[in-house]
């Protein structure tokens, strides 16, 4: 992993938000080309850490993008570097799906051009990412918790950027759905996109390449998801009310019902 | 598919040009005698003086106000994140009214009061100046534009203190009173060339100032985390609206006075007909604000004629009756308003 460059680095990156300590000097590392999930309980700083890495929360410390510091980089070299997708933030309701996915191209548009060949291309191909092509003209409001998500999805994956931090990628989409995005995922991978998200369902975000530990703005631990080290890190930061089972070639997460175990 | 995402819109435009050009024809038609085709008082001097110096601004400076508010509260909607933000909910109208009424009370006491091309200019200033200030004062009082109950619950305070204080300050001299009150009511019925002049000036500033903050608008719309992801300058870029916004309310609310709901309803009733991106937005709200108060104008002085009734009072009516319609359809559908 050392011999790999760095996608995202921290050095004591710290970050207060209304006078409470959220993240308390993290030092960190995401390798290029993977696929690493943040866990932890509710409220360890998962989103905060995201935001911040985003260079989209006033923080301490150093963040660096691929080696760069953002605030070097221009605005609009930032967002073509990266993508965002937050959590169930306030969303429009009268907008068409086609429309919401455009946006993610705004990054490569001249500030007075019309959307070119390429903007839909990628929309399209984006949209085709999430099965929603079909229903393109559809207004977002029309739209249930989990097609909307979708819709998202698409938009983040329209921006084309080497970078991409996502909040709860997969929240409200089926096993379906949530098996295409796992291969969109290898695909991502296979063109050198580093993936970080934040995922509350530890069976899923077993499914990426490495794993980060979160509990009370620290970083507990940092490994690969099939490690039994970042097993018992992730059963440790849940208090043991959670134990990770092989299945197959796979891991389950299941919930443990007393302290004293099943 | 994409030939209606381009053509509604379009379509939209095009009705909407018809429907300014015979609302204006008819404006210049609608006399306190009833009905009269405009070329039949071309051959006499009194009648055409009537048409070109009465009617024609009047129609022409009541579908520019119009304009000015439609734009604003389209502005208004996107910049606040708020389907229910408009330049009076969020208290500069009445700041902008505030502004009018000091300028006024100095104004008056130094000389004779004409409309004349610098006072529309002193008045319009003041108006801007007010709208601005009143909007900052709700935006700090509120702090910050995320929290829609805030933002209005901020916007009324604003707007009622303000009111209040407009209506000390007119009550402390008699002859600002006077204009002060079919202020207050809205009215079209002193436009004359120069505010027709001004207030198109100020439309196209406006528009040339806000189509280009379009694309950070519709960024907006996926919140301000995702809008500065894609590389949108949000904060700078919503001061700059809010300034839009504040000239656009300012100039109308210079010429007519307080005429409400143009500006709500405007960007609702062009979103109902399409889903639409701020750079088609923003022109066809104020063609819409713009057809809405000429129409209100027409009924204003037809309705009753020949008394010629305020329009703001018409306005205020109309728009009370649709959001009233529009409140017991969301009801139904169990939507919370």
């Amino acid at each position: 992993m050392s011999l790999m460059s760095a996608a995202f680095e921290a050095q004591g990156l710290s970050v207060n938000l209304g006078g409470r300590s959220v993240l308390k000097g993290i030092d960190l590392r995401i390798a290029q080309g993977r696929w690493t999930c943040v866990v932890g309980p509710n409220g360890a700083g998962k989103s905060t850490l995201l935001r911040a890495l985003a260079g989209l929360l006033p923080h301490q410390g150093q963040v660096l993008w691929q080696g760069a510091r953002p605030a070097e980089l221009t605005r609009r070299d930032r967002a073509r570097r990266l993508s965002w997708l937050g959590q169930s933030e306030p969303v429009a309701e009268d907008l068409c799906v086609l429309d919401v996915v455009l946006l993610g191209r705004l990054p490569h548009q001249d500030w007075l051009a019309a959307p070119g060949a390429r903007d839909r291309q990628a929309v399209e191909s984006a949209l085709r990412a999430v099965h929603a092509w079909d229903w393109r003209d559809r207004l977002l409001g029309q739209l249930s918790g989990g097609e909307r998500q979708r819709v998202l999805l698409a938009r983040a994956l329209a921006v084309d950027a080497p970078l991409m931090l996502m909040d709860e990628p997969l929240a409200h989409l089926d096993p379906p759905h949530q098996a295409d995005w796992l291969e969109r995922v290898q695909c991502l991978k296979a063109k050198g996109v580093t993936l970080l998200s934040v995922l509350h369902e530890i069976g899923v975000a077993l499914h990426a390449d490495d794993v980060v530990v979160m509990q009370a703005g620290c970083v507990m631990h940092q490994g690969p998801c099939g490690d039994a080290f970042s097993h018992r890190a992730i059963e440790a930061v849940f208090d043991q009310r959670l134990a990770i089972h092989a299945v197959g070639s796979q891991w389950a997460a299941l919930p443990v019902s007393t302290p004293d175990g099943v | 598919m994409r030939s209606l995402r381009t053509w509604r819109p379009a379509g939209l435009a095009v009705l909407m040009m018809i429907v300014a050009v015979s609302g204006l024809a008819l404006g210049a038609a609608a006399g306190s005698t009833g009905w009269q085709a405009p070329w039949l008082a071309w051959k006499e001097p009194q009648a055409w003086q009537i048409v070109s110096e009465i009617r024609m601004p009047r129609s022409l400076g009541a579908w520019l106000a119009g304009a000015l508010l439609g734009l604003a509260g389209a502005l208004a909607q996107g910049v606040f994140r708020n389907p229910l933000a408009d330049p009076f909910l969020l208290g500069s109208a009445s700041g902008a009214s505030l502004g009018v009424c000091l300028y006024l009370s100095m104004w008056l006491g130094s000389g004779a009061w004409t409309l004349s091309w610098l006072a529309q200019l002193g008045l319009t200033g003041a108006a801007f100046v007010g709208a601005g200030m009143a909007v900052m004062i709700t935006t700090l009082l509120s702090r910050g534009v995320q929290h829609t109950l805030r933002l209005l619950l901020a916007g009324v305070i604003v707007g009622v203190t303000l009111g209040a204080l407009s209506s000390w300050f007119s009550l402390l001299r008699p002859e600002v009173l006077r204009i002060m009150q079919s202020f207050m009511l809205g009215s079209t019925g002193l436009l004359s060339w120069p505010a027709c002049a001004l207030m198109a000036l100020a439309l196209l500033l406006c528009i040339a100032l806000a189509w280009p903050l379009g694309r950070v608008l519709d960024a907006l719309t996926l919140g301000e985390n995702t809008a500065r992801s894609l590389g949108m300058p949000v904060a700078s870029a919503r001061i700059a609206l809010v300034l839009t916004l504040a000239l656009a309310t300012g100039a109308a609310v210079a010429q007519v006075g307080l005429v409400a709901f143009v500006g709500l309803a405007a960007p609702h009733w062009v979103r109902a007909w399409a889903p639409l991106p701020y750079r088609w937005l923003i022109p066809l709200a104020a063609c819409m604000g713009g057809n809405l108060l000429l129409a209100a104008d027409l009924l204003a002085r037809t309705l009753m004629h020949p008394q010629d009734l305020p329009v703001g009072l018409l306005t205020a009516v109309l728009g009370g009756a649709y959001l009233l319609l529009r409140m017991s359809r969301l009801q139904g559908q169990g939507t919370p308003v």
